[in-house]
């Protein structure tokens, strides 16, 4: 997903941060802040703000803090600090220099990954709080420019990667007729109305991991699974514009997913190896629409390749002889707690797994997600440098014999196929599904 | 002298419970209310199993991972919050002025463990205000409030601890010390003390959120 690292990594210049305050004044800066504070937050974070005693205990909740040496600029309350308690204490009026740099802390400083929430002796929602400073530069219009792309992309396509309708389905179709090559009788169903499973992925999948929609048409139809995926918008499960903190365009990509799979009267949603959707989807998206819960059952790949694993309708031929770690994703596994199913998974498939430590909810993040890693290049470097926590971590659990990382999530790929490659760790990436597909028994 | 000693003890007592508790029921229904009208996640998400579930994690010494990685700050911020409620509550001297105002009385701390008990908080409060000089995580996040309320915490314990001693100068330091007490039972309500009562909404919140929503422990 990431391109190249720019050149310059000190005093980064983003064009969509540059630009986007060159435009900003005085005034409309103080409207627009006490605008959010006034209108979109309330309890929460003056609550948050008031019982923040400045402990610093959540220090060491932050990989960032961590890989930079205990630099207490990275903290998480130090980031706060850095934005929000600024914003406050001047009651909105702050410069435009001020908002470049709350954005770059907020979108490229921060993953939203919620572990420090596990370290604060109050439960503080940092992340919560990061967030708000987000949408305060969105409405400012001043976001980093490549995850801007990205929302504006799901604004005009309401998918994330400016894929057009033709090509989704062209994708599918072409996807089928490879598989078809290995099985037959398989099939992509598309537009089944009343089919168990509606399997959504996100947009990269169709513009550059096409083969991951091959391996899950491979399982579904080797497990007999009634499924269907849409042939209109509502495929893609995506939402960078949660991440950006363009909450109405978040709404309205959640409400098109839901109604594409209510309308083809699925019985539940399915949906591919990917965190931030599945926060978006299950946590976020749908309390902008007003659901409490999602309005129909909805699973990540994890659990549904848990049930049909326990179920046994996929059998497995010969398990993956590499020895493997599991990389649990914070938005699966802080967010929904998938971490022992993510375990009985890879144990079935897998002869060998060696945990990271640490692991579980206590995980390191891979610094990809929460939309860092859709910032794009200039922010590449700031990413890799920020992780350098996780390349201990994983290089130590190297030696201790694991050669392969199973990262059920997009964004945490990415991350770390970045950690790998410039930390030299040598290891192999792979989602749960690439192994289940290279290790199930197929019909001849 | 006789005069200060009956204000402070007199009417600015009541001055600085009613400022105490009315303050606190003042900030914990304004922003119940807040919460109502802006935050509605909150009561739709609060489940009381998973926020005692996390409440309980964290008021246990050692509890949590974090607790586990800062052992020394653990013991002393364990034992600085249990003297700093008990001492007040359970000292003989503070039963007996109570006992004879109102004839009412309860169990008490011995006299000995109770000067321990301050000596603790005493310590804590120069633990807390030199791990606020030194640790740079806590440094950066630091500003001078956070010394004034370590302060308004220590200052009636030094001068409880000397009056109970009857160092020089006690019968003035007497009333300082009641004077001192009132200034923190008024400035919980109004400062970052009032973690003291928002801790178990913020804690049980993300308890609730973790548990309930996400299925996953918080500590």
């Amino acid at each position: 997903m990431a391109g190249p690292a720019s050149e310059s990594n000190k005093g980064t210049i983003d064009e969509g941060i540059e630009k986007g305050a060159e435009k900003l004044e005085p005034d409309r800066i103080e409207q627009v802040i006490n605008n959010v504070l006034k209108n979109e937050t309330g309890a929460r974070l003056k609550v948050y703000v008031d019982t923040c005693v400045h402990c610093g205990l959540c220090s060491e909740g932050c990989h960032y803090y961590l890989s930079h040496d205990n630099d207490p600029r990275f903290s998480p309350a130090g980031k706060v600090k850095q934005t929000m308690w600024e914003i406050l204490d001047k009651k909105g009026k702050v410069s435009p220099e001020f908002i470049k740099r709350a954005s770059e802390i907020a979108s490229t400083e921060c993953n939203l990954c919620r572990r420090c929430a596990m370290y604060c002796p109050f439960g503080i929602d940092i992340a919560y709080i990061i967030s708000v400073v987000r949408r305060i530069c969105h409405l400012l219009g001043v976001t980093p420019l490549y995850i801007q792309d990205t929302a504006h992309s799901h604004s005009a396509t309401l998918n994330q990667m400016w894929v057009k309708d033709n090509e989704w389905i062209d994708t599918l179709m072409w996807q089928e007729e490879e598989a078809q090559e290995e099985m037959p009788s398989l099939r992509i169903p598309l537009e089944k109305e009343g089919a168990e499973v509606f399997y959504s992925v996100i947009a990269p999948e169709p513009k550059f991991r096409a083969q991951l929609i091959y391996q899950t048409a491979v399982i579904m139809n080797v497990a007999g699974i009634d499924w269907t995926m849409p042939a209109t918008p509502g495929w893609d499960n995506s939402d960078m514009c949660m991440y950006t903190g363009d909450l109405e365009m978040m709404g309205r990509l959640k409400k098109e997913h839901f109604e594409t799979a209510m309308r083809l009267k699925a019985k539940k949603i399915v949906m591919g190896e990917c965190g931030h959707a599945f926060r978006s989807v299950y946590d976020t998206g749908n309390r902008w629409l007003g659901w409490k819960m999602p309005p129909l059952p909805m699973v990540h790949a994890i659990e549904f390749y848990y049930e049909l694993l326990r179920q046994g309708k996929i059998k497995i031929a010969g398990k993956y002889e590499t020895p493997v770690t599991f990389h649990d994703p914070c938005n699966i596994v802080r967010g929904r707690g998938l971490h022992e199913m993510g375990r009985y998974v890879t144990e079935e498939i897998c002869n060998e797994l060696i945990e990271m430590h640490p692991n579980r909810e206590h995980n390191y993040c891979c610094c990809a997600g929460g939309g860092v890693v859709n910032c794009g290049p200039p922010f590449k470097m700031k990413r890799i440098d920020g992780n350098r926590v996780k390349a201990e971590q994983l290089f130590a659990a190297k030696a201790r014999g694991a050669k392969t990382i199973i990262a059920p999530c997009h964004n945490c790929h990415s991350g770390l196929e970045d950690i790998v490659q410039h930390y030299g760790l040598n290891m192999e990436i792979k989602f749960l599904g690439d192994i289940i597909y290279e290790t199930m028994e197929k019909p001849e | 002298m006789h005069g200060i000693y009956n204000f402070v003890s007199g009417p600015l007592v009541w001055v600085s419970f009613i400022l105490f508790i009315g303050g606190s029921l003042y900030r914990l229904i304004s922003m119940a209310k807040l919460a109502n009208e802006k935050d509605q996640t909150v009561y739709a998400y609060m489940d009381f199993h998973y926020a005692f579930r996390s409440i309980f994690h964290w008021i246990i010494p050692f509890g949590a991972e974090n607790m586990r990685k800062h052992p020394v700050m653990t013991l002393v911020t364990f034992a600085f919050h249990i003297s700093l409620l008990g001492v007040p509550l359970f000292l003989c001297a503070h039963i007996i002025l109570v006992k004879e105002a109102y004839d009412i009385s309860w169990w008490f701390l011995s006299d000995s463990l109770a000067d321990a008990m301050t000596l603790i908080v005493i310590a804590s409060c120069v633990f807390f205000a030199v791990r606020r000089r030194v640790l740079p995580e806590v440094r950066f996040l630091t500003s001078p409030s956070d010394f004034i309320i370590i302060a308004i915490v220590a200052a009636p314990f030094i001068t409880g601890f000397w009056t109970y001693h009857q160092w020089i100068g006690y019968r003035i330091v007497g009333i300082l010390h009641i004077l001192s007490g009132e200034i923190m039972l008024v400035a919980i309500p109004f400062t970052r003390l009032s973690h003291a009562f928002f801790f178990p909404f913020t804690r049980g919140y993300m308890g609730s959120e973790f548990g309930a929503v996400r299925h996953a422990k918080d500590w």
